[in-house]
């Protein structure tokens, strides 16, 4: 028991996912021109502990969303392992376990206004994890279970009868996590759960999540592309770019000390409040065709440390850091 | 064209109000809301969905298309009105005097003209250069927007430049005639930070160099802070806020305003709650009388649920600094004593 206790919840290792880009058949054959693949993870190996909030960070095209989708089983990864709670979310020997994990994980997506169906009513929404996983028997208790549910998230029991077009965005958000709750999970994907709302109803729903947090015990991974979410919002972040994790740290110690230069970069070139008519070092370059990215660190384009180890050798992901200028102890 | 004096703003707009006809009712999206630009400043204007931004933007340029219409208020360029303007005369200033910047750059350009060819066209239209005057000015703007290898690069299609290229691209069309005033409307919301912050510089740096007034429509409080000298916020069709963006981010006045900065997650702060509004803002069809914030403002008393607040600087309850305003009955000192008594 104890080894399970310290054991985390979700072990990712070597997690790699390829897409075929290539055009179709015929147009290959007419112009000659090879199949394409696109890389967007490549190696990536992360563990989060029970209660916590870990965090991917990265801008567009960084494959954060796509180790997401890998985690809770949406998309097959093309060679790695997930493992939750020590059960293989992949291969036919846990095909029966697995069928009992699928309740301790959800999602929550991005657009709230995509993610609920419009035809559903929203108590119908919020009871069919409980429906599909045959959690409670009968009308009333599975009426009674959504009404707590819905008061959970800040909403009232009665909007249960309310179809989702009737609720702003910050309300639908509220719906998805009340059904995200519906299964009584445990680990939850958030993947940029506030991107598409304002800013006053983005504090009400990371406050709303945390709040959750705290009193059922649920381990988060959070996905956004904002700094400043994921500052208030993880325990650990993990920086990505072009596909590899090239940063992991604590929360505060990657803030106080970025290490790679691509999260010092990152951090500078985040407008922030705090930095009023600041007269900025503009950043250089932009993040490159991830059909076929640089050789040897995938950063080194666009880095002021790079040389000539940096342009042909790919850097590991030692102590928390992808990069060669570090371990050199050249920056 | 007469030159302003040096202190008349380059763009003054006084009570300006636009409305919707609808079945439904006439629907006030601008309610008399006043500001004014001066050569090389910039003015943010902020707020969430639905607060009036992109209306304001598309009101100024002329470009409120039915059932929308200005019902009042006017709109002066340098001193010279241009809301009543019939459209042909309106469509001749949009381009020339007043360059615009959308959020979405791809849609901005044509992808079947090379970036040249729409360089050069616009620059024609505008100026009475020759073609290869044209073409020499055209890359000399690529190049002052950072294109590199710009000689070269003018020959390409829109869909040969990424995002963030694409978007100098666009600032080098707007600025093209050297307008006199440039709204830019959301310009880095599609990009990623990192080009974000590149485009923020090129934006702020052409202004200054051009002494153009701009005005920065953006939901992102980080980029006002960055860019923009003064600020205005927005809520429900109104400025319930304006004044130079220090002092309006670090010591907001209106409760909104305050709400919206302590939302904000910060690089810097270690909070371990944001600060929340509870509600959303009203929909157009249900603005509530007075003041619009009163239903989810926490400092409402008896006045805010009937009488408009005006923009103006505070009496009371907190510090005077020049030019900074709020519409907000708890600086005014008419109703200090209902105050005192709530």
């Amino acid at each position: 028991m104890s080894a399970a206790a310290i054991r985390p919840l979700v072990e990712v290792r070597d997690l790699r996912r390829v897409f075929d880009v290539s055009k179709p058949w015929l147009n290959r054959v007419i112009e000659r021109e090879p199949k394409q693949f696109l890389t967007a993870v490549s190696d990536i190996s992360l563990d989060i502990a029970r209660g916590e909030t870990f965090a991917l960070v990265g801008e567009s095209g960084s494959g954060k969303s796509t180790v997401a989708r890998m985690v809770v089983g949406l998309l097959p990864p093309s060679a790695g392992s997930v493992r939750i709670d020590g059960i293989d979310m992949q291969g036919r020997a846990s095909e029966a376990e697995r069928q009992k994990l699928r309740r301790r994980i959800q999602m929550i997506f991005q657009d709230p206004y995509a993610s609920l169906n419009p035809r559903w009513r929203v108590d119908r929404i919020v009871a069919e994890p409980i429906q599909a996983f045959g959690l409670l028997d009968g009308k009333a208790a599975i009426r009674a279970r959504v009404g707590e549910l819905l008061t959970f998230v800040g909403l009232h029991p009665d909007d249960g009868r309310k179809y989702p077009h009737q609720f702003s965005g910050g309300q639908r958000q509220r719906i998805a996590i009340a059904r995200a709750l519906a299964s009584d999970s445990e680990f939850i994907v958030c993947d940029e759960p506030t991107s598409a709302l304002d800013v006053s109803v983005q504090a009400q729903i990371l406050n709303l999540m945390r709040d959750l947090q705290d009193r059922l015990g649920l381990t988060f991974l959070f996905i956004s592309h904002n700094l400043a979410v994921v500052r208030h919002m993880a325990t650990r972040i993990g920086v990505m770019y072009l596909g590899r994790i090239v940063e992991v740290a604590e929360s505060k110690a990657l803030f106080a000390a970025p290490r790679h230069p691509y999260t010092r970069m990152l951090l500078d070139a985040v407008p922030d409040l705090a930095h009023i008519g600041r007269r900025r070092e503009p950043v250089r370059g932009e993040i490159p065709n991830p059909i076929n990215p640089p050789t040897g660190c995938h950063f080194n384009p666009r880095c002021p440390h790079a040389n000539d180890r940096c342009r042909s050798e790919l850097p590991l992901l030692l102590d928390g850091v992808a990069c060669h200028a570090v371990h050199e102890g050249r920056i | 064209m007469i030159a302003p004096a040096p202190s008349a703003p380059v763009l003054e707009v006084r009570d300006l109000t636009v409305e919707f006809h609808t079945r439904r009712g006439v629907l006030t999206a601008l309610d008399r809301i006043s500001f004014s630009i001066g050569r090389g400043e910039v003015l943010g204007v902020v707020g969430e969905s639905g607060a009036g931004k992109s209306v304001t933007g598309s009101a100024v340029i002329g470009l409120i298309d039915p059932p929308g219409k200005i019902a009042g208020g006017e709109v002066r360029l340098s001193d010279k009105r241009i809301d009543d303007l019939a459209p042909e005369a309106m469509r001749r200033i949009r381009g020339k005097r007043i360059g615009m910047i959308f959020q979405d750059p791809l849609t901005s350009l044509n992808p079947l003209y090379t970036v040249g060819e729409q360089l050069i066209e616009t620059i024609r239209t505008h100026t009475d250069l020759s073609a290869a005057g044209a073409r020499k000015r055209a890359i000399a703007l690529l190049e002052e927007v950072g294109i590199p290898a710009a000689e070269r690069r003018i020959d390409g299609y829109p869909h040969h430049f990424s995002g963030g290229m694409r978007q100098r691209v666009v600032i080098a069309l707007a600025l093209c005639a050297d307008p006199e005033f440039v709204i830019a409307d959301e310009p880095t919301t599609a990009l990623d930070v990192s080009v974000q912050a590149q485009i923020i510089t090129v934006l702020k740096r052409m202004c200054a160099d051009h002494g153009t007034a701009v005005m920065l429509v953006t939901h992102d409080m980080g980029v006002i802070a960055e860019t923009a000298d003064r600020v205005a916020v927005m809520y429900a069709g109104r400025i319930i806020e304006v004044g130079p963006v220090a002092e309006v981010v670090s010591r907001p006045l209106h409760p909104y305003a305050q709400g919206l900065m302590g939302a904000i997650p910060t690089l810097a702060d270690t909070a371990e709650r944001l600060a929340s509004i509870p509600g959303s803002m009203p929909r157009l069809s249900a603005i509530p009388p007075g003041c619009p914030f009163n239903p989810r403002c926490a400092k409402a008393f008896s006045p805010c649920t009937t009488i408009r607040p005006e923009l103006k600087e505070p009496e009371i309850g907190a510090p005077a600094s020049l030019g900074h305003k709020a519409a907000c009955h708890l600086y005014d000192p008419a109703y200090a004593d209902e105050r005192s008594a709530a």
